[in-house]
């Protein structure tokens, strides 16, 4: 315990701490980047990229060792996975333009290949550095473990930047990932606009490279943002909820890592965001799963009810016996289906309102009232008093119903 | 050679060839489905299930870890489609909140557990070691009449196999439902045809024919055969069955021309080691996919292929 | 605001908009008849606690405004979405019972004319049911599919690509596997929209050769100028039934008013109806 409050307030050593605040910053910047990519319906394209990044990885190494170097540098083997993430993602676009093929297909082709081309490049790479350890495999998974002082600089300073580039981007990339063509018709280039975003994508994945790994820097780019959907309908405030979450499963991933031991950076991150995820899928108010359901299940009560008072009231036998149970218990009808007084009077009333309708339809010639009527709202939300007693005097007086 | 050839890469490469085709041919309703995607979701749960089935068994035995690793993927199938649901979700981003959570909680369990003395790592897993599948007994092409040398064929052979014919055997009864349910699902459903257990049949499929190859060759080149062979086809022929035929030519093309660059391509180069079979054969797929989008007589949405119209 | 019994007098459903007290049982004949169905997507019903009975040997109309639930309606009678309440009588049985007597014109835009698959091959789908999943499809129902192709002027067209037809074509290729199902009910779901004024005559062509064979046709129709032309029967639903019944007394002023409310000219109401209100 006290491990993990020494992390959560950065006492954990320099490393951890420098970690702890790069894995908030680039929490924070992935799940708004992300949130952009979510929004424009192309949330795998950051699938394609990340595991683009690993033949990159490889070819920069080779690169370096063969011109006399280490081998290792982490900055060298970024640029060589922004380098190849590049190609991955401009074949992207080429494919999904220039063939009948769709965004989908291409996608898991770039994915499939550059990942199929970096495992024979690393199979190069352990050729080569014969008996020594290159550690290219820590890209895959991610690792904190044995991290340099230089790598955390790395990560921190990374993160910093992309947050910075994100809130610079932040109005053009919004008018983009919501409606593209008003971006285009106010003058907006949106293909640069789409590329600069893939390039912010891009610029997290290869950040989260050494932190993450590739495979799972996807979930960073992609839970934060569904995840704030839940919460609000509003465009700036889903970038700035998406941002928070990651930040807050970055920063708190990173801490949980760095208290115990056999705690995988990369997946505890993950673990948190996918937490987050669910409490938000089952119980945010108005979009989350609960409120949904019980949305629903009184609106379904709500049809039932009304179908059930007019066959009442057009004296027809109540077929489903859903109806008849939900009727029953509000006293409306006996359990055998036959109306109670009460019943018959709010039937009436039913049958009422259905001819005040009528009326309002033949008065009012304007859809925007009338197109109102979906056999749920009642009338008094749509028309005031005085016009309803109007309807009534066309109508002649109240009826009730007669005896069955 | 001819001995070499049948003790060292005869059953690699029948084994990438009929994993390349079991998961070709549904790839080819995926794609047409815009579900391509899905054998990358699945292809990443693989691993959960595995470090799953072996904690809850003990042993690193295939059939287990094969049966841990079908029920991951049909949990993924399951859970995409209530996220999709519950949380009105599109499909792509469903796919990566479930799949790369589970892949997580995958390797979370695998470094928790006490595995290091067995050999399950997350490398493997992911790049497959198509290359270690030989056949030791074998001394040349009688090998193949002989019970003793043919009892000693590696495990994966006739699994991956089994599994090849299961899934031609299903494309083949299911082909008309398929097709409408792939074309149509509107129309299937008005006929009576069960089109939403159709999809879910497919997925399955999939998933069966991904954990059979990622026995045998690992996750990700499932990928690549999911998707690379029937893109590839889609842009050579108008008709359905032709693009199958096709898949199934390039599937098999991969896969022996992979392993073959794989083993020979670094000898041409001087080099001393043999790559990556199995990253290689993703990659030749690649390359087919590249030229088939350059060069494939059907490769753009209009204009295409006027000439056929009798 | 409930009204007091008053015994005696009987509830009289105001008859002004066609809206008669109607009668409970369901008829046993009728090609199509759906019985207090109600849909919704999300909160918002499309169709609600709707009502509707189609003749036999006629040609029948669903008319309303966009979103007004046309198409749902037809949809949910196939069962193709699901129903919050309802039932659906297909020749008085229920709709699984007589799928085979149904052939479906789902709309144009509703599937991928990229797919691989050629205009003979889209036709020979209406067959699938009754060849099943091995059958073979034998020479006498291949000639039969040629046929159906031949009705809608395709012959030509057969071994074509999906993708390389005209809008107008699609639709009789469309229509073309309709036709193949031999069914006894037709439910065409805006067989008209977008297509060239050829394309428009063959298909009602078409549609008046099965009336005369006594099938019935269902179509939802967006074209108010044609409806007096090419149906005998209309039902008119904004969301509720709003009116139905045959064209001459049902396709009134008032009923048009009361289905598309004040997105409607006056003017333009009375050119469609010359007898004017109701």
């Amino acid at each position: 315990m006290q491990t993990f409050l020494d992390a959560l307030f950065l006492q954990a050593g320099y490393n951890a701490a420098l970690v702890a605040i790069g894995a908030a910053l680039l929490g924070f910047a992935a799940g708004s980047a992300g949130t952009f990519l979510f929004l424009r319906k192309r949330a795998l394209v950051s699938d394609a990229v990340a595991h683009a990044t690993l033949p990159g990885v490889g070819l920069a190494f080779i690169v370096m060792v063969s011109l006399g170097g280490d081998g290792r540098s982490l900055l060298g083997l970024l640029a060589g996975s922004a380098l190849t993430a590049w190609i991955g993602l401009l074949l992207i676009e080429w494919i999904t333009r220039r063939t009948r093929l769709a965004e989908d297909a291409a996608i898991g082709a770039v994915l499939g290949v550059f990942f199929g081309l970096g495992v024979v490049l690393l199979t190069v790479v352990q050729s080569m550095s014969a008996g020594r350890q290159a550690g290219l495999e820590t890209f895959l998974l991610g690792s904190t473990a044995g991290m340099l002082y230089e790598d955390a600089v790395v990560i921190a300073v990374g993160g910093s930047l992309t947050v910075l580039a994100t809130s610079l981007l932040r109005r053009p990339m919004t008018l983009v990932a919501f409606d593209s063509e008003y971006a285009a018709a106010m003058g907006y280039d949106v293909r640069r606009i789409d590329l600069l975003m893939m390039g912010l994508v891009m610029a997290v994945t290869v950040i989260g490279l050494k932190l993450v790994g590739l495979i799972l820097i996807v979930a960073m780019l992609i839970i934060p943002a569904v995840t704030a959907r839940f919460w609000t309908d509003r465009s700036h405030r889903v970038i700035w909820i998406a941002g928070a979450a990651g930040g807050a499963s970055g920063y708190l991933g990173a801490v949980i890592s760095a208290s115990a031991p056999s705690m995988p950076t990369g997946p505890i991150i993950v673990l948190v965001a996918a937490a987050i995820f669910v409490v938000s899928l089952f119980f945010a108010p108005g979009r989350g799963v609960l409120a949904a359901v019980l949305r629903h299940r009184r609106f379904q009560a709500r049809v039932h009810r009304r179908q059930g008072l007019l066959a009442l009231a057009a004296q027809h036998p109540i077929r489903e016996a859903y109806t008849v149970r939900l009727l029953a218990r509000e006293g409306l009808v006996r359990p055998d289906g036959v109306p109670t007084d009460a019943g018959r009077a709010q039937a009436a009333k039913v049958a009422r309102d259905e001819r005040r309708w009528d009326v309002a339809r033949e008065v009012h010639q304007d859809a925007g009232l009338t197109g109102r009527y979906d056999g749920l709202t009642p009338i008094e939300e749509v028309f005031t008093r005085d016009e309803i007693d109007e309807f009534d005097r066309r109508l002649g007086p109240p009826m009730g119903l007669g005896d069955v | 050679m001819g001995a070499e050839f049948v003790q060292f890469s005869l059953t690699p490469i029948l084994i990438g060839v009929f994993a390349a085709i079991a998961c070709a041919l549904p790839g080819n309703f995926l794609i047409l489905r815009r579900q391509a995607l899905i054998g990358d979701a699945i292809s990443h749960v693989v691993l959960p299930g595995i470090v799953v089935a072996f904690l809850l068994t003990g042993m690193v035995a295939a059939i287990p870890m094969m049966i841990g690793a079908a029920g991951a993927a049909i949990l993924a199938v399951i859970l995409i489609e209530a996220v999709k649901r519950l949380g009105q979700i599109e499909p792509g981003a469903a796919m990566g909140v479930v799949f790369t959570t589970m892949f997580a909680a995958g390797v979370l369990i695998l470094e928790q557990s006490d595995t290091s003395q067995v050999h399950l790592d997350v490398e493997h897993a992911l790049m497959g070691n198509l290359e270690s599948l030989i056949w030791f007994r074998a001394d040349g092409w009688g090998s193949l009449l002989d019970p003793a040398a043919l009892a000693s064929l590696p495990d994966e052979l006739p699994r991956i196999a089994l599994v090849c014919a299961l899934v031609v055997v299903l494309t083949l009864v299911f082909w008309r439902w398929l097709k409408i349910a792939t074309f149509d699902e509107g129309f299937a459903q008005a006929l009576g045809i069960p089109a939403a257990a159709v999809g879910f049949g497919l997925m399955v499929t999939a998933a069966v024919a991904a954990v059979a190859a990622f026995d045998a060759v690992g996750s990700i080149i499932v990928i690549a055969m999911f998707i690379c062979p029937p893109a590839a086809a889609r842009l050579m022929t108008n008709r359905l069955a032709h693009q199958v035929w096709w898949s199934v030519a390039f599937a098999t093309m991969s896969a022996i021309l992979g392993y073959v660059f794989a083993g020979y391509g670094p000898l041409w180069f001087g080099a001393q080691n043999a790559v990556s079979a199995a990253g290689m054969i993703a990659t030749v797929s690649g390359v087919i996919l590249g030229l088939a989008c350059l060069f494939g007589p059907h490769r753009s949405r209009v204009g295409a292929g006027r000439d056929e119209a009798a | 605001m409930a009204s007091p019994m008053s015994p005696g007098q009987q509830p009289t459903i105001a008859t002004e908009n066609g809206r008669a007290a109607r009668p409970v049982a369901v008829p046993s004949g009728a090609p199509l008849a759906v019985r207090g169905l109600t849909v919704s997507y999300g909160e918002k019903p499309a169709v609600f606690s709707v009502d509707a009975t189609f003749p036999a040997e006629s040609m029948s109309a669903i008319i309303g405004p966009n979103g007004a639930g046309k198409s749902t309606l037809l949809k949910a009678s196939l069962g193709v979405i699901p129903r919050l309440s309802g039932d659906v009588y297909v020749f008085g049985q229920a709709i699984e019972k007589a799928r085979e007597r149904i052939a479906y014109v789902p709309q144009r835009a509703s599937v991928d004319w990229d797919f691989p698959t050629t205009v003979m091959d889209v036709v020979q789908m209406g067959l699938y049911r009754r060849v099943g999943l091995l059958g073979r499809l034998s020479g006498r129902m291949a000639a039969r599919a040629r046929d159906c192709l031949d009705r809608v002027g395709m012959a030509d067209f057969a071994h074509r690509q999906i993708g390389q037809l005209s809008g107008g074509q699609q639709q009789r290729v469309f229509l073309a596997r309709a036709l193949a199902q031999d069914a006894d009910l037709y439910l065409l779901d805006e067989p008209f929209a977008g297509v060239d004024a050829a394309t428009e005559r063959a298909i009602i062509d078409v549609l008046k050769t099965l009336k005369a064979e006594g099938k019935a046709v269902v179509a939802v129709h967006h074209d108010l100028s044609t409806v007096r032309d090419y149906f005998d029967h209309v039902f008119l639903i904004n969301v509720r039934r709003i009116a139905e019944g045959p064209v001459a007394t049902a396709f009134t002023t008032g009923n048009l008013q009361a289905t598309y409310g004040g997105r409607l000219a006056a003017t333009h109401l009375d050119e469609l109806s010359p007898t004017g209100g109701a």
